[in-house]
């Protein structure tokens, strides 16, 4: 393979880097629970593909690996956000977490 | 010409998750996200990672969207969404995902016609990272399980509560 075609690996991590960050002001500007658990996919996704891209640049299988834990971390995330989605949707009829600061037993 | 393609879908990625941030409506959001997440395997495919590439496509914008779409629909249940429905049947809602899609779409036929591989230039096969997985990372997998079995019951539990409730009301 011509090392000359190959992708910086540093373009990649700053690919991660801005997609995490762009989940990252996700979280913070947004109130809809729904659109912080998708800021929170997000992050995950770019830690996931710093994991890859370290993985390929040295041509090892634990990039991957880390990220298959990390798909495992988003799918019971998931699972248990959008449990708490419903119930907040039932408690007070939106989903503005906001409303769920006096959230008690 | 890999880089090129890095190049393509990394501007896509970055795209389509910024408007993914700026949405309104969780539904436009989710599309986009499929998006942002396709066009990151497009770039695991790149590095050499096509095992990698195959679970974000089938778990993430897969699995865990459609989790998420369901739940978008299950809160629209009975408010008069047929206006909504038509609304999101509109063109200007899906043109922007389709054409980027389209790019994607675009990347793979090239990809599959020209078979680049960028990075370390050695791909790391779905053998390699089977041998590597069920052997020194076996103590991982088992403490995932554990995970995955905690997030069953607790989303067993919170989502029952809801449905009961729900039976309640109609009643």
């Amino acid at each position: 393979m011509n090392t000359a075609t190959v992708v910086p690996i540093e373009h990649v991590l700053v690919l991660a880097a801005v997609l995490f960050t762009l989940g990252l002001t996700g979280v913070l500007v947004r109130r809809n629970f729904l659109f912080l658990l998708i800021s929170l996919e997000i992050m995950m996704n770019a830690c996931g593909l710093a994991f890859v891209a370290g993985g390929a640049r040295w041509a090892q299988a634990d990039g991957q690996i880390m990220y298959m834990l990390i798909l495992t971390l988003a799918a019971a995330e998931v699972a248990v956000g959008l449990g708490l989605v419903l119930q907040l949707e039932r408690r007070f009829g939106n989903l503005d977490i906001d409303a769920a600061n006096e959230l008690n037993g | 010409m890999e880089v090129t393609l890095f190049y393509i879908a990394a501007a896509v990625a970055l795209a389509t998750t910024a408007l993914v941030i700026t949405r309104t409506n969780a539904a436009h959001a989710l599309i986009y996200l499929i998006v942002s997440l396709l066009s990151i395997a497009v770039i695991f495919y790149l590095l050499g990672a096509p095992f990698a590439a195959a679970l974000e496509v089938v778990i993430y914008a897969g699995a865990i969207m459609v989790l998420f779409l369901f739940v978008v629909m299950m809160l629209n249940l009975g408010r008069g969404s047929v206006e909504q429905e038509r609304g999101w049947l509109h063109p200007r809602m899906w043109i922007g995902p389709g054409l980027l899609t389209l790019v994607l779409f675009l990347e793979m036929v090239f990809m599959i016609a020209g078979n680049p591989l960028a990075t370390s230039g050695v791909p790391v096969t779905p053998k390699i990272v089977g041998q590597t997985l069920f052997g020194p990372y076996l103590l991982a997998v088992e403490l995932a399980s554990m995970l995955l079995l905690a997030a069953l019951i607790g989303s067993f539990h919170l989502g029952r509560r809801y449905m009961h409730a729900r039976r309640e009301m109609t009643e």
